[in-house]
């Protein structure tokens, strides 16, 4: 007779197979903090698209921060300084003239020349939007020797400096020549850059894992590190970039000392790493992300000032931040459109999207406008955590103005695709996105696409704006930092009158890493240099 | 047999070409731009146009579809739109961890709920019929991504037997391997003994009645031959179907408990590739889903010859 006992003899291989496995498993769980001379850093995506400068994928500039260097950053006092190269500027500002540094080396040993720069400026003039116009006005651009470069132009472009010096979105690495060499519209192939970590192929997964190695022939600055510029020092041997597409996950690794680094740690889950000892959260990039509504300038009714002015008027700022972000130490109500913490940051007019929802003047406007009831698509992505709740919290609002809203759930895929679309509503069109930016990709009137006012060129919406096309040419054309900020209020109050779009606030994503991990430098951009890893 | 084996592989060549014309397909008419994705958000209409041509993105539907067809018939399965990899190098490396958890899932699975539901059908009505039962729900309702945050709080966190999370293959250590698999392999278990424990308790409460188990019963046979030898064998064929199919499942993909463990498997690669609309990858992907279902189905159907010797082939 069968009993019970007997029964589970069948599985008593396997329980004790498991038992023994599992006794065996304290010592093979090493956590991350046994490896003083490894970081383990878990990121905001997976990388994907290794060319820093065909995309403008966060994951890929902070890929190119580790392999590649650039010829100026901006420091933490947004001045551009000498990374790569120090520079002259010819008293009429028509001609730069940049000198490499010594020890400079490309990883596979090979020096970095001028024609390095030269190919690698000139592959990045054709994609990124501020270096577009720079080159509108270049006549030339060449290195005479293998130190030297020179750049001529046809007229003065003054913020030339902090546009080359930007840190986001696609700042201009420098590669060899034969990489810089590939189309601007083609992925390059081959990942050698000069900076201080090596791109090791070998153990990439798209996706999922990314090694550097300390690149042992970099010379650092001898400058203190301030954000992207200074020397960078490194005092690890490899940094492992891992992606862990459940937030849970990536905290329960931390507090197990698996990683070392979270990037973005969600809200809702800090007070699991704020009650752990080993752990500090914390703001290390103070200037943050911006949230806006981009309306269609093509079609109505936001072809009409007055009914963009009563969709703004009807916004608030404040619960649509507070939806967002929930807790108030990571949010700004902020009503300028280059950031609130930018030298160029001012919050002119702005008071009808900071001072709360005023629906009785949306409704006039919407009255003085005439407005018919033609519906409003406003597209709402439900695949990007960042981006589900404004569609909703601005759909009610807008409603309560008296808007017709017809919100379409779409995934983010969707959006991108159907944005691009100039055909009206009815024939697969839309009305208003939102979208989120890092403060430094909005913070100029070169860098942000937004406040680009020529209509068929300009960001999807297509504001035909000659008067800020008018005024982005002042501030190209204003020779010191004190007109450059009376152009940017003007381009500010001019935005809050004509809503090129809606500025809805600032927030702030938190970071977390192990106690052991100390000197990271506070930046917008992730950076593993000057970092150092102690023992638990 | 060896006929049969030939005539079921050929056969799945018209299932493929369908199901390849049909994920070509359905990919071009979902909205979406891997053009958009590969840019970024500041890219202006022209650039993106610029290298949609150069993708192929523009070329006509026939002309992808047929250059498509043409590298498949080399054994070529393209490049990623993304991140420029080889597609089949990506399904390589991301086939062994899916694989791994998937046999060790269903190891575990099949040494637990085949007893199970042996016993659950000897002691037919009784508690010890209830409690398999019972658990055979529990598995059923309880989602897995709680159950993998369960047994992560447990093992992980607060005994800190195993790791939280990651993957190391069986190469790397039979401890480092063992470590990361067996809590992804748990979680997925809970369902497939509910699965498992449920059909063979149910394939064998039929066979327990038949007249032949009597007759061994009246015999002498001792009854744990009886129940394994003469009852189990005559119900595995139900049992081996849905063993299979769930083998099929899991190799073609669990997202959720490849996301609660940080498994760099087929699941996640999948996913990833949709929400970029990254077409070489996902078009890969089904195929290889849709092989692997007709492989298994054949190992399924041969092995019933093994179990169940009336049925010939």
């Amino acid at each position: 007779m069968l009993t019970l006992r007997s029964a589970l003899k069948e599985t008593r291989g396997l329980a004790a197979a498991l038992l023994t496995g599992t006794a065996l498993l304290a010592p093979v769980a090493l956590s991350a903090q046994e490896d003083t001379s490894t970081i383990t850093a878990v990121m905001h995506s997976g990388l994907r698209v290794l060319d820093p400068v065909i995309t403008t994928a966060h994951i890929t500039r902070d890929h190119g921060y580790m392999i590649y260097d650039v010829l100026t950053a901006v420091d933490a006092d947004f001045a551009p300084q000498p990374q790569m190269a120090s520079w002259e500027i010819s008293e009429d500002g028509l001609t730069y003239t940049f000198t490499l540094r010594d020890g400079l080396m490309f990883h596979d040993g090979a020096p970095v020349t001028g024609a390095d720069v030269v190919a690698s400026l000139s592959r990045w003039g054709k994609r990124d939007s501020g270096g577009q116009l720079i080159f509108d006005v270049t006549a030339s651009l060449e290195s005479p020797d293998e130190k030297t470069i020179v750049w001529t132009l046809t007229e003065p472009f003054a913020p030339l400096l902090d546009v080359i010096s930007k840190q986001s979105a696609v700042p201009p690495f420098i590669m060899p020549a034969r990489v810089a060499a590939t189309s601007s519209d083609e992925t390059i192939t081959e990942y050698v850059g000069s900076g201080p970590f090596v791109f090791n192929e070998a153990e990439y997964e798209p996706g999922v894992n990314v090694t550097y190695d300390k690149f042992d022939g970099y010379v650092p600055r001898d400058e203190p590190a301030s954000w992207m510029a200074g020397g960078k020092v490194v005092t690890v041997d490899k940094v492992v970039w891992t992606t862990m597409p459940d937030a849970l996950t990536a905290i329960n690794a931390l507090s197990a000392g698996e990683i070392d680094y979270l990037e973005q740690v969600q809200i809702d889950l800090l007070p699991i790493l704020q009650s752990n000892p080993d752990v500090t959260v914390e703001k290390r990039d103070e200037l943050g992300y911006v949230t806006i509504g981009r309306p269609n300038f093509l079609h109505p009714p936001f072809d009409n000032k007055l009914i963009r002015q009563a969709a703004m008027a009807a916004l608030d700022q404040e619960s649509m931040l507070a939806t967002m972000q929930g807790d108030p130490a990571y949010y700004n109500v902020c009503g300028a459109i280059f950031g609130c913490s930018t030298p160029l940051g001012d919050e002119s007019g702005s008071e009808l999207v900071t001072g709360g929802a005023n629906i009785e003047k949306a409704k006039a406007l919407l009255e003085e406008a005439g407005y018919d009831g033609t519906p409003i698509v406003l597209m709402a992505p439900t695949d990007v955590t960042s981006l589900i709740n404004q569609p909703v919290v601005a759909a009610q609002a807008l409603r309560e103005a008296g808007f017709e809203v017809d919100m379409q759930s779409m995934d983010w895929q969707s959006v991108v695709q159907r944005r691009a679309q100039q055909s009206p509503v009815s024939e697969g069109g839309w009305n208003m996105f939102f979208t989120n930016w890092m403060v430094p990709e909005v913070s100029d009137p070169l860098i942000n696409v937004m406040v680009n006012g020529r209509g068929d060129d300009a960001w999807f919406g297509w504001p035909t704006d000659p008067e800020i096309e008018e005024l982005r040419a002042d501030f190209v054309a204003a020779k010191d930092a004190a007109t450059q900020k009376e152009v940017a209020v003007k381009i500010q109050e001019h935005v809050m009158d004509n809503v090129n779009y809606i500025m809805m606030g600032e927030y702030l994503i938190p970071q977390a890493r192990r106690n052991t991990l100390q000197n990271m430098i506070p930046s917008p951009v992730p950076v593993f240099w000057n970092v150092t890893k102690a023992a638990e | 047999m060896f006929l049969y084996i030939l005539k079921r592989v050929l056969a799945t060549i018209p299932v493929m070409v369908i199901v390849a014309i049909f994920v070509f397909l359905l990919l071009r008419l979902t909205p979406g731009d891997p053009a958009a994705i590969l840019a970024g958000d500041a890219a202006t209409p022209a650039q993106l146009e610029r290298i949609r041509d150069r993708l192929g993105l523009n070329d006509p539907l026939l002309t992808q579809f047929f250059t498509w067809m043409g590298q498949l018939l080399r054994g070529d399965l393209g490049v990623s739109l993304l991140s420029n990899t080889s597609v089949a190098g990506m399904l390589a490396d991301r086939l062994g961890p899916t694989i791994n958890i998937a046999l060790m899932t269903i190891v575990i699975s099949v040494a637990m709920a085949v007893p199970m539901g042996v016993i659950a059908a000897w002691r037919h009505r009784t508690w010890v019929d209830f409690l398999v039962m019972s658990f055979s729900v529990l598995g059923f309702s309880v989602p897995v991504f709680v159950i993998g945050y369960i047994l992560i709080q447990i093992f992980a966190i607060d005994l800190r037997w195993v790791p939280v999370q990651g993957y190391k293959s069986p190469a790397e250590g039979f401890g480092a391997f063992f470590s990361r698999a067996i809590l992804p392999s748990l979680t997925l278990a809970t369902i497939y003994i509910a699965l498992i424990a449920r059909m063979t308790r149910a394939s064998m409460l039929e066979v327990l009645g038949e007249d032949y188990i009597r007759t061994a019963r009246a015999k002498g046979v001792r009854e744990n031959v009886v129940l394994f030898r003469h009852a189990l064998r005559n119900a595995a064929v139900p049992i081996l179907t849905i063993i299979g199919t769930g083998f099929a499942l899991l190799i073609s993909g669990v997202v959720v408990t490849e996301s609660v463990f940080n498994i760099p498997g087929i699941g996640r690669l999948t996913v990833d590739a949709i929400l970029a609309r990254d077409y070489p990858v996902i078009q890969a992907m089904i195929l290889l889903t849709a092989g692997i279902y007709v492989f298994v189905n054949l190992l399924v159907d041969v092995s019933y010859s093994f179990f169940d010797p009336r049925i010939r082939y």
